[in-house]
């Protein structure tokens, strides 16, 4: 992977092996298409269209079901406006790590992506915006060197284009298959913040359940700008590491995102439906048209 | 060697730690600066201002302690939030004053536990990443014993990697690897070898720029050369217009 200029940031179709068996990929997502869901939380039965109607929110407990990523782009995204980048981008086993082609292998087929980040260009309710949306089913939304390339192009190409750029997280962090190299994706990420950031850009993280490890400890936590989905679990350790660190029960809520905001490291907690709405309004208060009417007002 | 046994060699209780290599190059001119300005002074870290054949330089080290007694002080070397503040602050202040900075990572990692949680562990992790990045003053970092993923790669987004011979940089720890990987994290050594964590490996993957010969102890001579090595090296870094110093470190990381 070298070199950094927007053209890298190549606009292709999304060409996915699996794209033509699109059924197998509807059909998998972690809500089976039965008639009746149980929530994991309340353990009240739903009917299948409400939670659907509902963005996939238990009416009854609010609990936020995981969702696949290609769901959570159609439900952020102005509908035809989303342009996908890097789609062919595939992962290789560069340390020779066993099974690890098997591993993605079988990622590709259950996720029905390539990859666990997909990214792009769309606008959310008018608002142009760069876009990266990891997926929880494809080897957990672990980053291995192509997520971290795809997600680092998205920030390059955000900073040449003088856009926004907001990233969905869900991941279990560093991918331990790519070894030191996928250490190496939270610095080249942090880096591509970075000069996001000092170019005078907005950043928007949404951390969403649940997002822990290497990419907690790198560009999760470096926005401008930090909403959550409500009780997602936000972490560097997880919680097993942590009970088997000083061999006590955590507390239950330890780690949510109401206790992180409780903390201080997020800004808001915010429900899935209000979501869009709410990453409008941030873009569009920190757009030029906005800005520019400011500095007129100050010269009057 | 087997990758297994690098891995023993690195954590040796008798390797010297930070401070042995301090107050062995730095002497009497080591000055050190405590606390982070926010919560507390986290003594996995240690930090300072130090002269380097004449130069003055920012030095900061992860410290596992050299008995019991200093390694529980030093919570054997896993740093907490506010540690990484402390290096991040001190770094800071070496931008500041125009000083080289200099880092001895060896850490197994950084801690997990409730407090460095609340306190924000991954927050701390990723500002360093994203700070250490345009750092407008050449950083140097040396893996001295165990570089304990995200918790050492904190003090090592720098413009050279150095890895003494037996020192181990890893994305997770054998065990972790073993107990992920074959649900037995008895099989240490069959996870070292897959996970490339040597130097000599390291320096394949272009992870690191160096490797330092491993002296026997910390009175050999080996770290003088390696004293002589490090002041050759920040002088060059420092002749290099910081725009261009940041734009080479961004490179460095690019390329992975």
């Amino acid at each position: 992977m070298n070199n950094l200029t927007k053209n890298l940031f190549n606009f292709l179709q999304p060409k996915n092996e699996l794209e033509n068996q699109g059924e197998f990929a509807e059909n998998h997502p972690y809500i089976p298409e039965e008639l009746w869901i149980k929530c994991p939380v309340c353990k009240n039965v739903i009917l299948s269209s409400d939670l659907m109607d509902n963005h996939k929110v238990c009416p009854k407990c609010n609990y936020h079901f995981r969702i696949a990523a290609r769901q959570r782009i159609e439900m952020t995204i102005d509908e035809g406006t989303f342009i996908e980048a890097d789609a062919d981008m595939n992962s290789t086993n560069k340390i020779d790590f066993p099974d690890y082609d098997k591993k993605l292998k079988s990622a590709k087929l259950s996720s029905g992506e390539n990859e666990s980040v997909i990214t792009g260009v769309g606008e959310i309710l008018g608002e142009k915006t760069v876009i990266a949306v990891m997926n929880s089913q494809f080897m957990m939304g672990s980053m291995g060197t192509v997520t971290g390339e795809k997600i680092t192009r998205a920030f390059e190409y955000a900073t040449a284009n003088r856009l926004p750029i907001v990233i969905f997280t869900v991941s279990g962090g560093a991918r331990m298959q790519e070894g030191i190299l996928s250490l190496m994706q939270m610095a080249k990420t942090s880096g591509a913040a970075k000069r996001h950031s000092d170019a005078g850009l907005l950043y928007i993280t949404v951390l969403t359940d649940p997002t822990t490890g290497g990419v907690t400890a790198s560009f999760a936590m470096e926005g401008d700008i930090i909403l959550s989905e409500p009780h997602a679990l936000i972490a560097f350790a997880g919680p097993r590491v942590i009970e088997q660190t000083i061999r006590q029960k955590l507390p239950k809520d330890f780690q949510s995102a109401e206790f992180l905001l409780d903390k201080g490291f997020i800004d808001a907690v915010v429900q899935r439906e209000d979501m869009k709405a709410a990453l409008a309004k941030l873009i569009r208060l920190h757009s030029t048209a906005v800005n520019e009417e400011v500095e007129t007002d100050e010269c009057v | 060697m087997s990758a297994y046994d690098h891995v023993t060699a690195a954590r040796a209780n008798d390797r010297p730690t930070s401070i042995d290599y301090i107050t062995r190059m730095f002497g009497d001119s080591f000055f050190e600066l405590h606390g982070d300005r926010r919560f507390a002074d986290d003594k996995a870290v240690i930090g300072g201002i130090a002269e380097l054949e004449g130069m003055p330089v920012t030095v900061i080290g992860l410290e596992k302690g050299r008995d019991l007694k200093e390694r529980m002080q030093r919570n054997f070397g896993s740093a907490h939030p506010e540690g990484y503040r402390k290096a991040l602050r001190l770094m800071k202040q070496a931008e500041k004053f125009h000083r080289p900075v200099i880092c001895f990572v060896d850490t197994s990692g950084a801690y997990c536990g409730i407090g460095a949680e609340e306190r924000g562990q991954g927050q701390a992790i990723a500002e360093n990443l994203m700070e250490m990045m345009t750092l407008r003053t050449p950083v140097l970092s040396i893996l001295i014993g165990e570089g304990g993923s995200g918790g050492a790669l904190a003090l090592a987004v720098a413009d050279e990697v150095w890895m003494l011979e037996n020192a181990i940089y890893s994305v997770i720890s054998p065990e972790g690897c073993a107990s992920i990987l074959w649900k037995d994290p008895g099989k240490t050594a069959e996870a070292s070898e897959c996970l490339k964590l040597t130097a000599q490996d390291l320096f394949k993957l272009g992870v690191i720029e160096r490797i330092i010969r491993e002296p026997k102890d910390i009175e050999s001579k080996l770290v003088d050369s390696l004293k002589k090595l490090i002041a050759d090296t920040l002088r060059k870094k420092s002749a290099i217009d910081p725009d261009k110093l940041i734009d080479m470190r961004y490179n460095r990381f690019r390329k992975f």
